[in-house]
């Protein structure tokens, strides 16, 4: 115990940490909320319409779509949510470089993200919306309200505050993500833990990153929960 | 008008196909308040859907005003829904939505201007005396208030008919009365044609004029409810009609014993000792197994159920006695039907507690 402290937090070491800290954390932190809230815009511009025609579109939904669709949707978000992120990386780089013109840097790795992250957000999305009561549905067809009427002024505002839990998920699991983005030469918290803290055996700028990563966590988390909260009628007295 | 033709629907289960209605065929003219009535599993929430297309019958037709509904485009249904309007047993408000907006929702749907729509939503608010709850959401409201914001809405459009689905089934007795009041005001002044279903019979009995009674998918007997009251002949009525067959009555080994079922008409025959005065006249001393009263459009029906001891004579005598008195009717050996469901269990006892 003694010698692991000697090692990695030796006055030295600290105080290369902390030169670090000074110099690079609060870019990094900003790369890292940059790469992190385009990333969610983006899987949830994709997800929220993929998920409402995953709820919409099922042989029981409100309007059916050919089977043959609905197969290869869900397939195709099911093939890339069960592939692991950094794989997805190095696979789609021809792909990313056809979009952003590169294949490395911060906004070469929005687009691996928004891949990885837009199918975990359609599933959100389609159980937030499997969520809304169906007799409320069947009182919107009654009224004569047609399938997108129904999905925008009965199913998404009816779930408003399932959904908002649902990105909230979504974004505290983007951000974890990012830190791989060092592998294609993004930047970012993650990225700087692994380059200055295990690479070069400085723990203290390790922790320090960390702490940083659970505090923006732990940011996110409260303001999703408290906005789900405030947006729901059903609790208001 | 809507004419039911002939209408069935059966559904594909996992048990194979299920006949929900069979060969159901009605005639509701318009200003009715038509009660269609039966046991839970009945198919009176197909039945109410195929009137408005949210299910499609398998055969038959729905006719409304002449238009045959099942030939409408999709579009053309929708339009035909804003005239056709329906309340639920769950009121289905929007719960992330105030009051003043779910009533506007139909209105906005029908691309009416917001301040327009708004100003619609509130004089419907004031119809169903809710002014004060506009700005509320659902979950701040009690189901009395729930199920008048959701009329008012059902109203948003004008409609010409409105469909009552178990509408007071999640309410008390007093609030179920002051629901079924407003129903009627609404057809009074606005001459909306109301199709009530339930299988509640004190709903049918406080506000419908005509009934049809559904058993297994099929109507068994329709009319008019004064009708239907006095004189139920098929056995699902009965058992609607006279809530007495009860489990209750095995105790008495009712269905080995002779037992005359008596219908009073109008309070004069109501009021008249009869069964004492046969004891007197006639020397028979029936049993009174149970004995209600219910008024319908202001007429006072009794009826009575009675079990004569004795043999085949006494009862030939009893018979003859009763049958010679006026605005009785008798039925000698009621069948014993137990009913399945002791929904309006409740109702007796209030009438019982009447008396």
């Amino acid at each position: 115990m003694n010698s692991y402290i000697q090692t990695y937090f030796n006055p030295d070491k600290l105080a290369k940490a902390w030169e670090v800290i000074k110099t690079d954390f609060l870019a990094q932190t900003g790369v890292t909320l940059y790469i992190t809230l385009m990333a969610t815009l983006f899987a949830i511009l994709i997800g929220l319409p993929l998920g409402v025609i995953l709820v919409t579109g099922d042989a029981k939904g409100i309007r059916p779509l050919p089977k043959p669709l609905m197969r290869f949707l869900n397939g195709l978000i099911n093939l890339l949510r069960s592939a692991p992120f950094i794989i997805l990386i190095v696979v789609l780089m021809p792909i990313t470089r056809a979009i952003v013109g590169k294949a490395v840097g911060n906004a070469a790795v929005i687009v691996p993200l928004v891949i990885a992250a837009f199918p975990f957000v359609a599933r959100l999305v389609e159980g937030s919306l499997r969520e809304v009561n169906p007799n409320i549905i069947e009182m919107s067809l009654s009224m004569g309200a047609t399938t997108w009427e129904t999905v925008f002024h009965v199913m998404l505002p009816e779930s408003v505050p399932s959904l908002i839990t649902s990105f909230t998920t979504a974004i505290t699991t983007i951000l974890g993500y990012t830190a791989m983005s060092g592998a294609v030469g993004g930047g970012g918290l993650g990225n700087l833990a692994i380059t200055q803290g295990q690479q070069r055996y400085n723990q203290a700028v390790l922790i320090a990153a960390l702490i940083v990563l659970v505090i923006l966590v732990q940011i996110f988390q409260s303001v999703g929960t408290w906005l789900a909260r405030k947006s729901d009628k059903r609790l208001k007295q | 008008m809507i004419e039911l033709r002939n209408l069935s629907k059966s559904f594909v289960t996992s048990d194979g196909p299920l006949d929900a209605l069979k060969h159901v065929s009605l005639t509701i003219e318009d200003g009715d308040i038509y009660g269609i009535i039966g046991m839970s599993g009945a198919g009176k929430s197909t039945l109410v859907r195929c009137i408005n297309m949210l299910e499609r019958p398998t055969e038959g037709s729905v006719i409304w005003d002449g238009v045959d509904l099942g030939l409408l485009s999709k579009k053309e249904i929708r339009q035909a829904r804003r005239q056709i309007t329906m309340i639920f047993q769950s009121f289905n408000l929007l719960m992330q939505r105030t009051c003043l907006e779910n009533v506007m929702l139909p209105l906005r749907l029908n691309h009416m201007p917001k301040a327009d729509a708004k100003e619609r939503a509130m004089a419907l608010l004031e119809t169903v005396d809710l002014p004060q709850k506009a700005n509320a959401y659902p979950a701040q409201l009690s189901g009395g208030q729930q199920q008048r914001v959701a009329i008012a809405r059902a109203l948003a459009t004008d409609p010409q008919v409105l469909l009552c689905d178990e509408a007071t089934s999640a309410l008390d007795p007093k609030t179920t009365h002051s629901i079924l009041e407003l129903l009627r005001e609404i057809n009074r002044k606005m001459g909306i044609t109301i199709i009530v279903i339930t299988h509640q019979m004190s709903v049918v009995q406080e506000i419908c004029n005509r009934v049809a009674i559904l058993d297994s998918g099929t109507v068994v007997e329709e009319g008019d409810v004064s009708e239907i009251f006095s004189n139920p002949k098929a056995a699902a009525t009965k058992a609607l009609v006279y809530p007495d067959m009860t489990e209750g009555m095995d105790s008495f080994g009712a269905e080995h014993q002779q037992m005359v079922r008596l219908v009073f008409q109008g309070a004069s025959a109501a009021s008249k000792p009869l069964i004492a005065s046969m004891a007197m006249d006639c020397g028979v001393a029936a049993n009174i197994l149970s004995a209600t009263t219910r008024t319908l459009g202001g007429k006072v029906y009794g009826n009575m159920l009675l079990n004569i001891p004795g043999g085949p004579d006494e009862l030939a005598a009893a018979v003859k006695y009763l049958s010679a008195t006026p605005s009785v009717t008798i039925q000698v050996d009621v069948e014993y039907t137990p009913r399945e469901d002791g929904a309006d269990e409740e109702t007796v006892a209030e009438e019982a507690a009447d008396q």
